[in-house]
């Protein structure tokens, strides 16, 4: 167990690493590139040349790398060309925001598509089954963007009870965050739902299942006691990579809501060329995503004995 | 090995893929997921026949579905905020989600397969190297992936497929690599080995053939995927350059006035929709049928 965390560990730093020197090369290499994008573009060559040479841009690319990596890790990660600030003043109160849509999501998503999915995988092939299948197709098959237009036409212009952005200007409020939270859970509660269901599926055709059913046991009991705990496991995991997929949809849920986040900045850093702002994101959204993707491997060990005791 | 299957006919290509169509005829999900694509088709390649309006034309602005133009001609679904009838684009823009959406997913599966069977087939370093490479690639959220890629190298036709490529890749080499770790072992493989035919041979020619079932399913599901993508570039106004219509940009255009005038986004979103569906119920349907038998 030990050697495997070590080695998950490991490989998540190794990844983290080569990610950095991925997006390092990416935005600094070409140096005139960067100084126009931190001066702007009506800025002299004169002027580019002295913040160069004086941010020290003229030293060589590793030197450069490692110092930026060093800065990194402690938590700096330079100035937002933006919003004039350290770019973690900026961010953290983002990803808190981001935090709270994607709790909010997630919430809903969890319990609803464990159950639909213990219910479609029991009786494979019933109606039920099939019923859910169908409609777990549909809801994925809707782009956020677009369901967030159709709910909007809804919710906000026919029937008028919920409002149709999520700026919060006025402080947090939990009606302006049930339209958000719900393109995300109608986006994605579809995907665990099929995986769930898969596993259960599975489970259903062993043969202790099937012992367990001839030898006269309630189905309730068949399924709260035996089935549920091993169909249970796989979408342990499925459900910790949903926090990489969620840091997807937020870029266009919180966009269009025009809600803080965590997504919006990214898009927002992205498109106004605020480089260390997205270089600052991109680490940050790939480290939950490496984070999260590992917490789900180790997990999945530790819960399935067949390899936890191998 | 029996004398009936030693002198029995090899059946072509041609009749084995028709017999599949006869097989999906069992599946009542996978046949309206195969009439939804079909209908698109049609509608893109006949769009200079069934658009009534020229899809850049500006007629009269933002007019409800059913409303009039000036000549006579109905605008069925209404006008956009400058005045293009909203049926016409959504005619003319599913040639370019189709158009953009087939070579996306083309190039994607190209690259994913032959670094899958690389990866599979020589196995060691080479499979380690791929394989890493991969996971750095997947380890990224992917639209954070796709805005970056876009916002430096600039949006267009070229750059949406050239990201769409290097994202799924990944996952299109870790399926393959895993069939080759299975089809690599087999009698054929080695009886080819021994004739000496060339690694790459045996790998195009022995392999990736059989394992083309969960591939075929595969791509109709990553269809879906590359044509929401294109849909949220779009959208992101990350897309393609205007005018021309696109379907996700339909909506980037219009969507601040939602609120007044939902048909110029809804309708593009229906359409956007009922396309991913289509390929979404075409996978299930396969899936479902390559399983029964």
């Amino acid at each position: 167990m030990i050697v495997l965390l070590a080695k998950r560990l490991g490989g998540m730093v190794l990844t983290m690493l080569t990610v950095s020197v991925l997006l390092f090369l990416l935005f600094e290499t070409n140096i005139e590139s960067v100084a126009t994008k931190v001066l702007g573009p009506y800025s002299s060559e004169e002027q580019r040349q002295i913040w160069l040479e004086k941010e020290g841009y003229f030293r060589p690319l590793y030197i450069r790398y490692f110092e930026w990596l060093g800065n990194v890790v402690t938590g700096d990660f330079g100035e937002s060309v933006r919003f004039k600030v350290p770019v973690g003043d900026v961010m953290w109160d983002r990803l808190g925001n981001t935090a709270i849509l994607g709790a909010a999501a997630m919430a809903v998503i969890i319990p609803l598509s464990l159950l639909l999915g213990v219910l479609a995988g029991m009786r494979e092939a019933s109606k039920l089954d099939r019923t859910i299948s169908v409609l777990s197709i549909a809801t994925t098959s809707v782009p956020e963007f677009a369901s967030a237009v159709l709910l909007s036409a809804i919710f906000v212009f026919w029937l008028g009870i919920l409002p149709g952005t999520s700026s919060m200007t006025d402080g947090f409020s939990l009606v302006e965050l049930i339209l958000p939270a719900l393109v995300l859970i109608l986006y994605d509660f579809g995907y665990v739902t099929r995986m769930t269901r898969a596993s259960m599926a599975e489970v259903m055709t062993t043969g202790y299942i099937r012992t367990a059913v001839l030898k006269g046991l309630p189905y309730r009991t068949v399924i709260l006691k035996h089935a549920l705990r091993n169909a249970l496991i796989a979408p342990f995991t499925v459900i910790m990579l949903q926090f990489n997929w969620l840091l997807s949809g937020v870029i266009v849920v919180e966009f269009f809501f025009a809600y803080k986040g965590f997504g919006a900045l990214l898009l927002e850093a992205a498109l106004n060329q605020d480089i260390y702002l997205v270089e600052a994101c991109a680490m940050v959204a790939v480290f939950v995503a490496v984070a999260t993707q590992t917490i789900g491997d180790v997990g999945y060990t530790y819960l399935n004995p067949r390899i936890r005791f191998n | 090995m029996t004398e009936t299957t030693a002198t029995a006919p090899r059946e072509s290509g041609a009749m084995r893929a028709l017999k599949g169509i006869g097989l999906l005829r069992e599946s009542g999900v996978g046949m309206t997921g195969a009439a939804i694509i079909l209908f698109w088709l049609i509608v893109a390649i006949l769009a200079p026949v069934l658009a009534p309006f020229p899809p850049n034309a500006t007629l009269v602005p933002m007019l409800a579905p059913g409303g009039e133009a000036p000549d006579g001609g109905i605008f069925l679904l209404g006008t956009d905020h400058i005045g293009r009838d909203i049926l016409s684009r959504l005619i003319w823009g599913s040639r370019t989600v189709l158009f953009y959406g087939i070579v996306a997913t083309a190039c994607a599966y190209a690259v994913g397969i032959v670094m899958g069977l690389a990866a599979g087939y020589f196995g060691g370093l080479v499979d380690e190297a791929i394989s890493f490479t991969a996971n750095v690639i997947l380890s990224f959220p992917v639209m954070v992936l796709y805005v970056i890629i876009i916002s430096v190298f600039g949006a267009s036709g070229l750059n949406i497929v050239v990201a769409v490529t290097f994202a799924s890749a990944p996952g299109i080499m870790r399926i393959v690599r895993g069939l080759v770790l299975d089809l690599r072992n087999r009698d054929y493989v080695a009886a080819a080995q021994t004739r000496g035919e060339s690694a790459w041979q045996i790998m195009m020619v022995e392999i990736l053939p059989n394992a083309r079932g969960p591939l075929i399913v595969d791509s109709c599901l990553r269809m879906g995927y590359v044509i929401i993508t294109i849909g949220v570039l779009g959208f992101l106004g990350l897309g393609l350059p205007p005018p021309d219509p696109d379907w996700g940009g339909m909506i980037n255009e219009t969507r601040t006035m939602a609120l007044i005038f939902p048909h110029m986004t809804v309708f593009p979103c229906i359409a956007i929709s009922s396309l991913v569906l289509g390929f979404n119920l075409l996978a299930d349907g396969l899936r479902e049928v390559s399983l029964r038998d």
